[in-house]
């Protein structure tokens, strides 16, 4: 029994070796003094469906390490285990670039790189397992924008993964299509978890936490792709965002106030609900226009058709920041300083100020148990004895028509 | 007319006569199975060292150059014999398969007391699956280059225009970091020799002449292209504008261009765009965290300091510079003409 045992694990091996050494080679890589050349000839001359196994250890690097190989993985022994240092970086402009198709990087962590962490450019499917990206100075101007970077992508899965330090966003997702985000974790960023310019987003169970602004799903005018639409956030925890703000000027994630738990700037078909947002300085959630002038025509630059709904709401708003953006200080000004869950800045084109939204596109708030709202009346703001603002939350009561979930096949 | 014409036709009668001399008709570019590791693997030169060619391979040169920290670029191209040249206005020239342009960097010293020093030579070569980029780092005794497939960083020193002599830690890219820049769409692609590039006159063994007539005369192209020609950066007769132009599309452009690596930015400096925003005029940054430097613009019109375009020019740390790769000086004759061009914005 024993002796059938162990042949039966013997052949289970030897199967395993044998089909590795036909299909894929893991090449095994160990810290040393030519780390960079070690690792990135090996990325250079992988073939598809080989898999570059980094071993425990720190990796100290000089120059940024690109992969462009398709279907290849990239995996280290733990993220608490494999490091990538880029402390003494003296050339790139990245950490990790990856520009090739069906990429799995997992369980390694890159910390203190001079520009982004990890940026993925213009691929399909890409998968981020447990991978960790750190500016372990804490907050600080100095660090580079981005942890988790794909831009340009197509099926982008991020699993597992923490997010900390970062300038402008710890796991960000720009101008991407069929995007993933779940079970990872971002603090200390300026923002959490953003997704920019994107279409089809499911962004759940993460924690976004000691952020600036917890999660914020952007759009911005002059990009290739713009008209960020159908981003589902769901059953995260946004809490606790009180770090201030360290971006550095100029950088549109700047104006973003600490305290904030959730913002949806100009897209449409959003939909946030069972999560849990609390213990932000300024405010849980805030749905606002772009606010600078662009000469970009093809650009919407207000949200529509947002569902708010299930979330759980935590106390806000007790010490706002008024120094970042416009936001805060108007919402100060109109509460007179008792300050909402639920933030809107009503914005929206002329015609639909003076005659209305379509019934499709109004914003929809419901079963947020006892949150407050906040959503401004620009007409009424603008003159006197109008009515600034609307803070009855069941005049954004409506029927929630649910978006359809985020799939692709995660198992290229 | 008739003057180009009799030039050209002797052009052609000292190609062909000199052809009968070495050449290197024996290599397999279009399927090129196998990477040689030696550059001189190649026989793309008579004599190595000297960079001197062999019959069928040509230099070329172009009037804007790309800014790499103050090398001296040694360009030369191969043909296949018999194969057109293709032309498309405001494109790179389309090479046939099996092609190949060489590049050598070099601090030739020329001007000062250190020996001239190879550094290393690019080439991209035209292979059935498409533009391959390989790249050769020279020895120290200067006898040959072998192949460095992760690059190389070669500490040296060099003697500048001005004949001071300055440190840099040299640079050689890797496979991965030519795409970067050599990449439109996804698709390998040379970037420098345009027609409106290289209406100029080069040195050739058989005489002075204009490349695209010599080009003409070697078959390759038609005579008469209709190109117009790109301004030489740094020739101080031409218009300001011009000329700025002309450095960004030479140094920027091929990055940053719809389909390049950096349209994320919506940031698009080819010669060609014409809309302001989308130039840098009044446009906020998108991605560039701290690299904006605390500036809210890529361009503010008559102030250059407020440029975050210019700040990122001037500076050497790896997470602001830019280009990202491909120099670690910086470019102080592109960076006056960029100050004054902004400045009269």
């Amino acid at each position: 029994m024993k002796f059938l045992r162990l042949s039966s694990q013997f052949l289970f091996l030897a199967t395993l070796f044998v089909s590795a050494s036909i299909s894929s080679a893991v090449q095994l890589i160990k810290p040393s003094e030519n780390s960079y050349l070690d690792i990135q000839e090996a990325l250079i001359l992988a073939e598809p469906g080989d898999i570059i196994r980094l071993s425990a250890g720190i990796f100290t690097l000089e120059d940024s390490l690109s992969l462009d190989v398709p279907g290849v993985q990239i995996e280290g022994e733990g993220m608490g285990q494999t490091i990538l240092d880029f402390s003494n970086q003296l050339s790139g402009a990245q950490g990790l670039s990856v520009t090739s198709d069906n990429v799995t990087l997992q369980d390694f962590a890159i910390q203190n790189a001079k520009g982004d962490a990890i940026k993925v450019k213009s691929v399909t499917n890409i998968k981020f397992l447990r991978v960790k990206t750190e500016w372990t100075n804490g907050p600080s101007s100095e660090n580079g924008a981005y942890g988790l970077y794909p831009v340009e992508s197509k099926n982008v899965l991020i699993d597992g993964c923490v997010a900390i330090g970062a300038s402008d966003a710890g796991i960000y997702v720009g101008q991407s299509q069929n995007i993933i985000v779940r079970n990872s974790r971002a603090e200390f960023n300026v923002a959490g978890i953003e997704i920019e310019n994107s279409y089809f987003a499911d962004v759940y169970n993460n924690t976004a936490t000691n952020n600036t602004g917890g999660i914020l799903v952007f759009d911005l005018p002059g990009l290739p792709q713009q008209g960020g639409h159908h981003v589902r956030v769901f059953n995260n925890r946004s809490v606790g965002n009180n770090t201030d703000n360290f971006a550095p000027e100029g950088n549109i994630v700047g104006e973003v106030p600490r305290g904030t738990g959730i913002i949806i700037q100009a897209n449409s078909d959003v939909e946030i609900f069972n999560n849990e947002i609390g213990e932000n300085d300024t405010v849980n959630i805030a749905v606002v226009t772009y606010g600078n002038d662009t000469d970009d025509k093809t650009y919407y630059p207000h949200p529509k058709s947002i569902q708010i709904h299930g979330n759980t709401f935590g106390p806000t708003g007790y010490n706002p920041d008024t120094s970042k953006g416009e936001l805060a200080k108007i919402l100060f000004d109109l509460s007179g300083g008792d300050m909402p869950d639920i933030f809107w800045d009503g914005l929206l084109p002329f015609t639909q100020l003076i005659f209305g939204q379509p019934e499709n596109e109004k914003m929809v708030v419901t079963n947020n148990g006892n949150a407050t709202l906040l959503a401004i009346k620009p007409i009424g703001y603008m003159l006197p004895y109008f009515e600034s603002a609307i803070i009855d939350i069941h005049e954004f009561d409506g029927e929630i028509i649910p978006l359809e979930k985020v799939e692709f096949d995660e198992t290229f | 007319m008739k003057h180009s014409k009799k030039i050209s036709l002797l052009i052609t009668l000292f190609i062909c006569f000199d052809t009968k001399s070495q050449n290197i008709s024996s290599f397999d570019f279009e399927k090129f199975s196998h990477v040689p590791k030696f550059l001189s693997d190649y026989g793309f030169f008579k004599d190595l060292k000297n960079q001197k060619p062999v019959s069928n391979v040509h230099p070329y040169s172009l009037l804007s150059q790309l800014f790499s920290d103050e090398t001296d670029k040694l360009r030369f191209v191969y043909v296949p014999e018999g194969k057109k040249v293709g032309y498309k206005k405001n494109k790179v020239f389309i090479f046939p398969v099996g092609s190949v342009l060489i590049k050598t960097f070099a601090y030739l010293n020329s001007n000062g007391p250190l020996e001239a020093e190879l550094l290393e030579t690019r080439l991209l070569i035209n292979t059935n699956n498409g533009w391959k980029a390989i790249s050769y780092v020279w020895n120290e005794d200067q006898t040959d280059a072998k192949r460095a497939i992760a690059g190389a960083t070669i500490p040296t020193r060099f003697v500048n225009s001005s004949g001071k002599i300055k440190d840099v830690r040299y640079r050689a890219p890797n496979q991965n970091q030519c795409k970067e820049c050599h990449q439109l769409k996804k698709v390998v692609t040379p970037i420098g020799p345009k027609a409106r590039n290289m209406n100029k006159l080069v040195e050739y063994d058989a005489g002075e002449m204009n490349q695209l007539v010599y080009w003409a005369a070697l078959g390759w192209i038609n005579e008469n292209l209709g190109s117009t020609s790109i301004s030489n950066y740094a020739d101080v007769n031409v218009v300001l504008n011009e000329r700025a132009r002309a450095y960004l599309d030479i140094n920027c452009g091929h990055c940053h261009i719809p389909g390049g690596s950096a349209d994320t930015t919506g940031l698009y400096l080819n010669f060609t765009e014409q809309d302001k925003e989308q130039i840098g005029i009044y446009k906020k940054p998108v991605a560039a965290g701290r690299a904006s430097g605390n500036l809210k613009y890529s361009i503010v019109p008559g102030h250059p300091e407020d440029s975050i375009l210019l700040y990122r020019m001037k500076s050497l740390d790896p997470g602001i510079m830019m280009p990202e790769s491909g120099r670690a000086l910086s470019d102080e004759t592109g960076i006056k003409l960029i100050t004054d061009w902004i400045d009269k914005l």
